[in-house]
């Protein structure tokens, strides 16, 4: 994107989500989508995080509730699979963490800086409900 | 007619392809964004947007990027809908004529509204849309404050709340006008489909979506959309203050249909006590002083009062 002077905007402007013809968009999933430089997918607000979830695949049931209430499109899901956050579009609000419904959950927050792994190898056990 | 998209359950929802991307300016924790999503996967069809002024519209364009991957515009803060209405009269005509490049796709036709650019600024606008009967979506996001400028109550704030305009403090409780009943309004226009929904009760909002698009005329979706920022509570808790909201009946869901037959959507199975819902936010936190805590008994009152009045509706079949 180049840059432009304050007096150099047009009043009134029309941007472009993709580049070239772009038709069945509804069931075209975005690995397949030809995304314009001026598609916000093109940015990025990973810097807004302070706390990123991290998913561990051996708990999750693929309920998809967080897919659901993800309010930044982050979670990936394909073929009824939950496959990972994007970690590009994720602000952190940890709402995918709140909804997770397996014991212990899924998907938990971690400091921005936590290595994935060591996160995953001491993940939480399962709690045992207070009878 | 086109196909209305199936959608059994949420793992048949999650195969759908967002049409409405990320790294948006909202705040972490939005509900906006999970309305939209909602409202935009209900469908396969093309679709022709607005947006009002609001959050919604300076957080997805903001230059050089935009965040929607389908036909969007944005005008003014009072004429979204009537953006969307132009584009649906233009629509017609040129199907009229024969001049629709590819007239077997037929498009969907929503404007997306704060509760301020349609309780208050763009109501005129909006009767207009109503009236004229075009055959739109109007999606209200209903944060119940002016969000965007700093929080300011608009004609949507409920009674005891706080907001910039209407602050709290020794003397005052804050806003002390209750919320406009925009459902009855726009069901006394004769719209054909006119519903509250919430965007925890994915499933409730879908199908009411989904028969809002069925229908031919104007149909008006009230969805309810907690705001972190000025309701004040954590990001992460969003869908507990809805659940919360939808639980307490604070947020009732419900249909009318043609404008006479009022349908309650979700009846909750444990309905919880009102002031567990202003607990959990900032904006009412000042209604559990000595001073002010009979509002509490009377915000129950008026809610079972409500909820009361909606069943006797319910039942009567007007």
């Amino acid at each position: 994107m180049e840059n432009n002077g304050w007096n150099e905007f047009e009043i009134g402007a029309m941007l472009r989500s993709f580049d070239g013809a772009a038709t069945d968009i509804a069931t075209t999933h975005q690995e397949d989508r030809n995304y314009s430089s001026s598609n916000s997918f093109t940015a990025s607000v990973a810097d807004w995080r302070i706390e990123k979830p991290l998913f561990n695949k051996d708990y999750c049931i693929d309920c998809q509730f967080c897919w659901i209430y993800c309010p930044d499109m982050s979670i990936i899901s394909r073929d009824k699979k939950m496959i990972g956050v994007d970690m590009d579009h994720c602000k952190g609000c940890g709402i995918c963490v709140e909804v997770c419904p397996t014991n212990p959950k899924s998907l938990l927050m971690f400091a921005e800086q936590q290595n994935e792994e060591e996160a995953l190898a001491a993940w939480p056990e399962k709690e045992e409900k207070e009878k | 007619m086109s196909e209305i998209k199936k959608i059994k359950n949420l793992k048949e929802f999650s195969t759908s392809a967002d049409r409405f991307e990320g790294a948006n300016l909202l705040c972490p924790g939005c509900a906006h964004s999970i309305i939209v999503r909602e409202v935009l996967n209900a469908t396969n069809d093309d679709l022709i947007l607005s947006a009002a002024t609001g959050c919604l519209e300076v957080c997805t364009a903001v230059y050089p990027y935009t965040s929607w991957d389908a036909s969007w515009i944005h005008i003014g803060f009072e004429n979204g809908s009537t953006a969307v209405a132009g584009a649906e009269a233009m629509y017609n005509a040129l199907k009229k004529k024969g001049r629709l490049k590819q007239p077997d796709r037929e498009p969907k036709f929503v404007s997306f509204a704060g509760d301020g650019a349609s309780y208050d600024i763009g109501f005129q606008w909006i009767s207009g849309c109503f009236e004229r009967g075009h055959n739109m979506m109007h999606v209200v996001l209903d944060n119940e404050v002016y969000a965007n400028t700093g929080g300011q109550r608009s004609s949507s704030t409920p009674i005891g709340s706080s907001a910039t305009t209407s602050p709290a403090g020794r003397v005052s409780y804050g806003e002390k006008k209750n919320k406009k009943d925009m459902l009855s309004i726009m069901a006394a226009h004769g719209a054909p489909y006119v519903a509250q929904v919430a965007p925890n009760k994915w499933k409730n909002m879908v199908k009411a979506i989904q028969q809002g698009f069925a229908v031919e005329g104007p149909v008006f979706i009230n969805a309810m959309s907690a705001c972190t920022t000025e309701w004040k509570f954590a990001p992460e808790d969003t869908i507990d203050i809805s659940d919360m909201a939808t639980d307490s009946l604070v947020f009732p869901l419900y249909e009318i249909i043609d404008g006479k037959k009022l349908n309650i959507t979700y009846r909750p199975k444990n309905v919880i006590p009102v002031e567990e819902y202003l607990a959990a936010q900032g904006r009412f936190k000042h209604l559990f002083k000595d001073q002010f805590k009979y509002l509490i008994k009377e915000w129950q009152e008026r809610i079972d009062s409500n909820w009361d009045y909606l069943q006797r509706r319910e039942e009567a079949g007007v």
